[in-house]
């Protein structure tokens, strides 16, 4: 049994005691899926998201975030939950072609939106080319922040094709260009992934080596 | 978290509506309602969906462009006459958060964004905008990151938008519209307030009140801006000062200027007397640095913070030389 201790909703499991505690006693409840941990009420919102191109209708929690509707609610735990207020980037998703921390987006607020998590970026077999270099360039060690850095990875190339500037472009007004693109460029656009085994000149190794392959192709 | 009512409205008055009492809010990108929401600072009971509005297109003309109140920050820090005629507001968005936020993040949702001050986002610390009345544990706390202009000894806290600072520094108008339908124009430098005795009153809407769009003016000047910001490390940091800074050269000579302050102060910052003490003088650091002085003239310290003052007059002259050999 897993209580999210956001919403207080209590999820699959068998039937357990829990303790509950409240500021005047110290108090055992049962608790069964479907419940409030926080005895709260409970305020469901019709959701349609569409996941890794399926299309789920859903009744959800108000309160819960689209990290734990992914996890909790769809089983697609590829993404994680790291510190849980947008500090480090390992719940990084794609919504609508655009990477956003699926912690702090509400589920209710993704209606009719399209989501792409890293279950839904290979084809079958074949790995996702940012996929493939993280293994050839030994881009992680626990792999805990691995799934949020391919995908932010993955828009961060797409925004360079793009031509957009980041805060250490040297002029804005320029078009920065993947063939010249510094270091430091690849670093502050993926400054919103953190890792705490520091496998950073990996991370740098595999975006540079996915523009340079797509520039030679 | 509280629970709350969700809604998802598809018309600006009907949302105004909606919001038009105390414990209803907006969303928009999250980043710091649903942040906030999670802590229990803020605990609304109906929570309005402003994205179904529609208020998302960046309009662009030869006087002015007009933004939607839910455009992205990355959508306007990308937009190529932004670039171009306003580098400062660009350089400014792009300075703040990660790419990520800033996609979530909307242009209504960083000017209504609230302050990382430690005691207002701890709900068991005493935090005047908080909680009204019941004092301002960042007086003699840790107040490093604190204010040091348009303070009170009700409340120090930092407005932390690097966006807020370039727009401050710009022709800018806030729209909105109300609940009755009615719709107003508030020029930017009148859309935030100093804290005073009511930290908790920190800008000019009523309740339900929604921002449709911006509208950011044309200004030739412009093209020769910059925004500078020092912080603690290199990336994805709040500000500890900043300088939004706007130079209008007649040769080596300056015909006007403008200067904005952002990580100093209370709200985004407009130093107008240090900007009228440049008009005429020749670009070089000792005129910068005069502009510098006046401009932190009248900044109050706590305990921590006194570095800042001399940070920000530094930032103040690095960012004008910078914008004074700028190629436009």
């Amino acid at each position: 049994m897993i209580v999210n201790f956001t919403t207080g909703l209590v999820h699959a499991g068998s039937n357990r005691l829990l303790t509950h505690h409240t500021p005047s006693l110290f108090c055992f409840a049962v608790f069964e899926e479907g419940d409030n941990f926080f005895r709260d009420e409970v305020i469901d919102v019709k959701t349609n998201i569409r996941v890794n191109s399926t299309t789920h209708e859903l009744s959800l929690d108000s309160r819960l975030t689209l990290l734990d509707a992914l996890r909790d609610v769809l089983g697609l735990t590829g993404t994680k939950k790291g510190c849980d207020q947008g500090a480090c980037g390992a719940c990084t998703v794609i919504i609508e072609g655009q990477r956003v921390l699926s912690c702090l987006t509400l589920a209710a607020a993704c209606e009719g939106q399209h989501v792409v998590t890293i279950e839904g970026l290979a084809k079958g077999e074949e790995l996702h080319p940012m996929q493939a270099a993280f293994l050839q360039c030994d881009g992680f060690q626990c792999g805990y922040c691995t799934p949020g850095q391919i995908l932010s990875a993955v828009c961060a190339v797409q925004e360079v094709h793009a031509g957009v500037p980041s805060h250490v472009t040297r002029d804005v007004r320029q078009t920065v260009n993947s063939a010249t693109l510094t270091d430091e460029e690849i670093r502050e656009r993926m400054s919103g992934n953190l890792c705490r085994c520091a496998a950073y000149p990996n991370i740098v190794a595999a975006v540079r080596q996915v523009l340079a392959n797509e520039l030679r192709s | 978290m509280k629970a709350f009512t969700f809604e998802r409205l598809a018309r600006a008055t009907d949302a105004a509506n909606a919001a038009a009492r105390p414990g209803a809010m907006f969303l928009a990108g999250g980043t710091t309602l649903v942040d906030l929401m999670k802590i229990d600072v803020l605990t609304p009971d109906k929570v309005v969906d402003v994205r179904p509005l529609g208020l998302s297109s960046i309009d662009v003309s030869d006087d002015a462009i007009a933004v939607g109140a839910a455009v992205t920050n990355s959508q306007l820090a990308w937009h190529p006459v932004v670039r171009d005629r306003f580098p400062v507001l660009s350089e400014a968005i792009l300075s703040g958060a990660t790419t990520q936020i800033r996609n979530m993040a909307t242009v209504a949702g960083n000017i209504l964004q609230r302050t990382r001050c430690p005691y207002f986002r701890d709900v068991h610390a005493s935090c005047n905008r908080r909680q009204p009345g019941t004092g301002c544990d960042a007086l003699d706390g840790f107040n490093r990151g604190h204010a040091v202009l348009g303070v009170s000894e009700h409340c120090i806290a930092t407005h932390p938008s690097d966006m807020c600072v370039a727009l401050a520094v710009l022709d800018a108008f806030v729209h909105t519209v109300r609940a009755d339908g009615t719709t107003r124009s508030i020029p930017f430098g009148e859309f935030h307030r100093t804290p005073g005795d009511t930290p908790h009153i920190e800008v000019a809407l009523e309740y339900g009140e929604l921002i449709t769009h911006i509208v950011i003016s044309n200004l030739p000047a412009a093209r020769r801006s910059h925004y500078l910001k020092v912080r603690d490390r290199a990336s994805y940091e709040f500000s500890l000062a900043s300088a939004a800074v706007v130079l209008d050269l007649d040769g080596h000579t300056i015909r006007s200027a403008r200067l904005g302050l952002g990580g100093i102060a209370t709200k985004p910052w407009r130093a107008t007397d240090a900007e009228r003490s440049l008009t005429g003088r020749r670009a070089n650091d000792d005129t910068f640095r005069d502009a510098a002085e006046i401009a932190l003239a009248g900044a109050v310290a706590r305990e921590h913070n006194h570095f800042k003052i001399e940070l920000a007059k530094r930032a103040i002259v690095h960012a004008f030389v910078t914008a004074s050999e700028a190629k436009v």
